[in-house]
């Protein structure tokens, strides 16, 4: 043993090939840290700010003040900093590896974004602030229009809608008030069986029934079936494009055409905006509103769950629709339409204010940076890492649909048929391997679905080490090494936890032992 | 480009390892005729160059930090602590997913549930929600909740509810089967607003939507409407646009409501021009599984340790599809984060000092103005917020007043225009309002009147 002047040892005990179930006196395991709840943490006499005491006064509540306790406890600002820091390092997130969620563009999210939305200029004003004290506001939206537009070839946008679903909330409904607004009492939304589950949602909220289009085996809408569910009742088509599958919907035109055809609306899904970018705008293939996530495609943070921003591009059929309030433009100062005016046509108010500011100016930030010939790349990278992916791992995982993919690569588990592991096995072991799963079990098109979307956030580098771990995965499966699967993850904060007992006897909040 | 890893020499690589010669082979489904459109928008920036255009276009702006403000009505400024910013900022936060991995999403998870207990103290319900876009979109949808327990669908919207609220209301329920009756605007008259919607209850009403305090600024008390809505077996649905008042006031559970929502956005979150914000959905327990949106809930892992998932999700449309609850995936979670460590800080003792702030600065405000000749003041009871008559166009003075660097407040008819409340004014005082700020905004509303 090599030892430092002072008897110190400077380099390990040889304590030979055995290893030590430890079981530490603080629950902690090293820098993996166990974290009580804040209820279990502070107490309600305990505060991490400093308030300006003042003296009784009368209060002007009208009697109805707050006498029985809150029971919020508090704890000093060091406490607080600690015990968020330690919840944090239980989390998974981009910025520690690859987090390829088909369908969800988990791509790096740049901190210039998150210093342009904190400019006091941009994160400190009011939504009702006058008019005049908020041009560069104004600006800020007709320029994130401009590019959203150009990049769709679309005239017309609404930014207000707060997420992805309440974008497709606003698309249909602006079809539904086009409709009515011609008379026209349509009863029914056709949805490919791949659909994401918010479509369906959305079309029922607006009061349509909803009735499924069958895939073909290529992973694309039967045009066929879809020609024959098209009558004088359908109100409108929901198409993913590029769509759930990763794949490119090749017949698009047709398909809108043989909307168009029976007086219907093309509604398109654009969660997967991400792969064609300057390749291809929706406004030239027929589409008449698709909706953004800017918490997708331009990179504004996932948050662990929000917030998002849905912006709709709408066709010149639906345009006169949108929703309030928009920007409109004067001489030389820009206003906000508020409040219909008479003979406006406009679906109504989808939000308070005027949508997710936040989320406009992380996303504009982004594009500028990228600009347009940037975009274009960002799609065309998008693409190759997934086909990059999809290349490296078709002898081994049972690739779903053949030939090319878009931005996300769909595997299915007819590779792991007879080997006892489940898609779901598989995912838990791949947190073994540090990274996050893919998406599993979605789409519902296939078995066992595994849906991978890398982004163009990684390198090849990075790309290579995941290729190994999947094959490494793939490989232990089929050769019956079923152990690592069937309690994976071992390595996580958590072992598998059990969601049935979550569901059968909910607790969804904290109780004082004496209150539970 | 300094966000793309890739070099040429990588996609040349890349592309042979696929078998293609050129990148548009990969786009071979996309109609020829539609490929490589010109596009045109500028090129890439650095990032000097960039932050260069924002700050230029933030310049344009007059921040409500750097002016006497009373601007309020639904979004207010408050004090947010620097640690708040600083931890949502932590990576493993900020660029997570949806927790549906939960073995390695316990960070998300643990303070999605201390923000569901904090929400439900603080309203005084059983339960909340993981959080919902914001405090209109709540309402919305705990109206058409309301309709899914109460089997009924006419819903009476109070006169003191945000306009933008109602309007929110009505727009995201015109496609359904709820019927939205408003009632009508009298804010200088709470009582008579109070008394016409207890009236308007009859064996069809499915809810009454109350706000608390009214838009207007009016602290209500709800008991009674309470009770007239339950008689008829219908919700008393109480919504809440400024949460710092209920470090101060009596909780709408103990005034039985059945729904609680609201907007959160004044605990750990800026203004940022009306969004992103953060909206708050609690209610009982019975009606749990009519609840929209995620929750948490609380379990052991295969070793028995106690961790937390999301829960209940047969009511959501990733499982559910066309008959779930409510359409809502994206909810948001970074703005809950926001206001659980804001919340975490105050702990009680410091939510009740600083309520009991932004009342005193509301009462030098209502203090001052008062001493104003001409200007009438509507409010007997307010929390941090009051409606003036004044002796003149609204909206007008206060353009003269932002001229002269001072933000006064929100026109009522920016709220509701055309119809007779061009001469009402919303002032709003929080902590962050100075002794200084209420001279300068009395001495120019002196001036813009006389």
């Amino acid at each position: 043993m090599s030892m430092n002047n002072q008897g110190r040892p400077s380099a390990p005990a040889n304590i030979g090939a055995q290893t030590v179930e430890l079981e530490s006196f603080s629950g902690h395991k090293g820098l993996r840290l166990a974290e009580p709840l804040i209820f279990e943490l502070g107490t309600i006499e305990t505060t991490g700010v400093d308030v300006e005491a003042l003296g009784d006064f009368d209060f002007a509540l009208g009697g109805m003040e707050r006498t029985a306790e809150i029971g919020c406890p508090g704890l000093s600002e060091p406490d607080t900093v600690r015990h968020y820091t330690r919840l944090s390092r239980l989390n998974y997130g981009i910025d520690m590896g690859i987090f390829p969620l088909g369908s969800c563009t988990m791509k790096h999210n740049p901190r210039l974004n998150e210093k342009t939305a904190r400019l006091p200029g941009i994160g400190d004003i009011h939504p009702l602030q006058p008019i005049s004290t908020v041009q560069g506001a104004l600006e800020l939206m007709q320029e994130l229009s401009h590019w959203l537009m150009t990049l769709t070839g679309m005239p017309a946008v609404a930014l207000s809608p707060k997420a992805g679903a309440h974008g497709e909330l606003c698309g249909v409904m602006a079809i539904r008030s086009a409709l009515e607004a011609r008379g026209d009492a349509r009863k029914v939304i056709l949805c490919p069986e791949s659909a994401h589950g918010t479509n369906p949602a959305t079309a029922t909220f607006c009061g349509y029934k909803v009735k499924a289009i069958a895939g073909k085996k290529n992973g694309r809408i039967d045009l066929d079936a879809l020609k024959a569910a098209l009558d004088d009742s359908v109100a409108a088509v929901m198409v993913t494009n590029p769509n759930t599958c990763g794949l490119f919907e090749d017949e698009v035109k047709e398909i809108a055409d043989a909307v168009h055809a029976a007086g219907a609306f093309f509604y398109c899904d654009g969660a997967n905006f991400n792969a064609i970018m300057g390749k291809v705008r929706p406004g030239d293939l027929g589409v008449d509103a698709m909706h953004f996530n800017l918490h997708k495609t331009f990179s504004t943070p996932h948050g662990g769950g929000g917030p998002g921003s849905g912006p709709v591009v709408f066709s010149d059929a639906l345009k006169a629709h949108v929703p309030l309030p928009y920007v409109t433009v004067n001489a030389d100062t820009l206003d906000l339409h508020e409040w219909p005016a008479e003979k406006d046509a406009t679906l109504g108010r989808l939000t308070a204010f005027h949508g997710q500011m936040g989320m406009y100016v992380r996303a504009l930030t982004y594009m500028l940076s990228h600009g347009g010939d940037g975009l274009k790349q960002v799609s065309e990278d998008a693409v190759l890492n997934a086909n990059y992916i999809r290349a490296s791992l078709e002898d081994i995982m049972s690739v779903s649909f053949e030939g090319p993919c878009m931005h996300e690569a769909l595997f299915d588990d007819r590779f792991l048929k007879d080997t006892g592991v489940t898609t779901l096995d598989f995912a838990k072991a791949m947190i073994d391997e540090g990274y996050h799963p893919m998406t599993m079990y979605f789409p519902l098109v296939v078995h066992g679905a595994m849906l991978v979307e890398p982004t163009e956030s990684e390198s090849k580098f990075n790309l290579d080490q995941f290729i190994g771990s999947m094959r490494g995965l793939a490989n232990a499966a089929i050769m019956g090494q079923t152990g690592r699967f069937e309690g994976a993850p071992y390595h996580a904060p958590r072992k598998r936890l059990d969601e049935t007992q979550a569901a059968r006897n909910p607790v969804l909040r904290y109780r004082k032992p004496a209150e539970a | 480009m300094r966000y793309l890893p890739l070099t040429d020499g990588d996609r040349l690589l890349m592309q042979n390892k696929i078998g293609i010669n050129h990148i548009d082979e990969l786009f071979m489904d996309v109609p020829k005729a539609d490929l490589n459109p010109t596009i045109d928008l500028p090129g890439h920036k650095s990032e000097m160059e960039v932050e260069r255009h924002l700050s230029r276009l933030a310049a344009k702006n007059v921040a409500a930090g750097s002016v006497p403000f009373f601007v309020g009505a639904g979004a207010y400024k408050h004090h947010v602590p620097a640690s708040v910013d600083h931890l949502i900022q932590r990576g493993e936060f900020l660029t997570a997913y949806t927790p549906y991995q939960p073995e390695i999403a316990q960070g998300t998870l643990q303070y999605v549930f201390e923000f569901q207990t904090q929400v439900a103290q603080l309203t005084g319900m059983d339960v909340a929600n993981a959080s919902m876009y914001d405090g209109s979109t709540a309402t919305a949808e705990a109206v058409i909740m309301a309709r899914r327990v109460t089997r009924k669908k006419r819903a009476l919207l109070a006169g003191g509810l945000h306009p933008h609220y109602r309007a929110v209301v009505e727009t995201t329920t015109q496609f359904t089967d709820d019927e939205i009756v408003l009632g009508g605007m009298l804010p200088a008259d709470p009582a008579a607003e109070l008394q016409a919607l207890i009236d308007g209850i009859d064996d069809a009403t499915s809810c009454v939507v109350v706000q608390n305090p009214t838009v207007a600024g009016h602290v209500l008390d709800l008991r009674p409407l309470a009770e007239a809505a339950h008689a008829k077996k219908a919700l008393l649905v109480v919504v809440v646009t400024e949460i710092m008042s209920l470090g101060l006031m009596m909780s709408p559970g103990e005034m039985g409501a059945d729904i609680v929502v609201g907007e959160g956005q004044s605990i750990g979150n800026g203004l940022n021009f009306g969004g992103p914000y953060v909206g708050i959905f609690a209610t009982n327990q019975k009606f749990v599984r009519q609840m929209p949106g995620r929750l948490c809930g609380e379990t052991v892992d295969a070793d028995g340790q106690r961790g937390f998932v999301l829960t209940l999700s047969t009511r959501e449309q990733h499982i559910r599809r066309e008959k779930a609850t409510s359409n809502i995936c994206t909810n948001s979670s970074l703005c809950s984060l926001a206001f659980t460590i804001h919340m975490t800080l105050l702990g009680e003792k410091g939510l009740r000092a600083v309520a009991k702030l932004n009342h005193r600065k509301a009462q030098q405000m209502k203090a001052a103005l008062e001493a104003i000749g001409g200007i009438e003041v509507l409010n007997d009871t307010f929390f941090n917020e009051i409606t003036v008559r004044l002796p003149g166009n609204a909206a007008e003075i206060v353009e003269t007043l932002a001229n002269l660097g001072i933000l006064a407040g929100v026109p009522f008819s920016r709220l509701a225009p055309k119809q007779g409340f061009d001469d009402l004014l919303i002032l709003a005082a929080t902590e962050t309002v100075t002794d200084a700020d209420i001279a300068a905004l009395s001495a120019a509303m002196r001036e813009a009147i006389e």
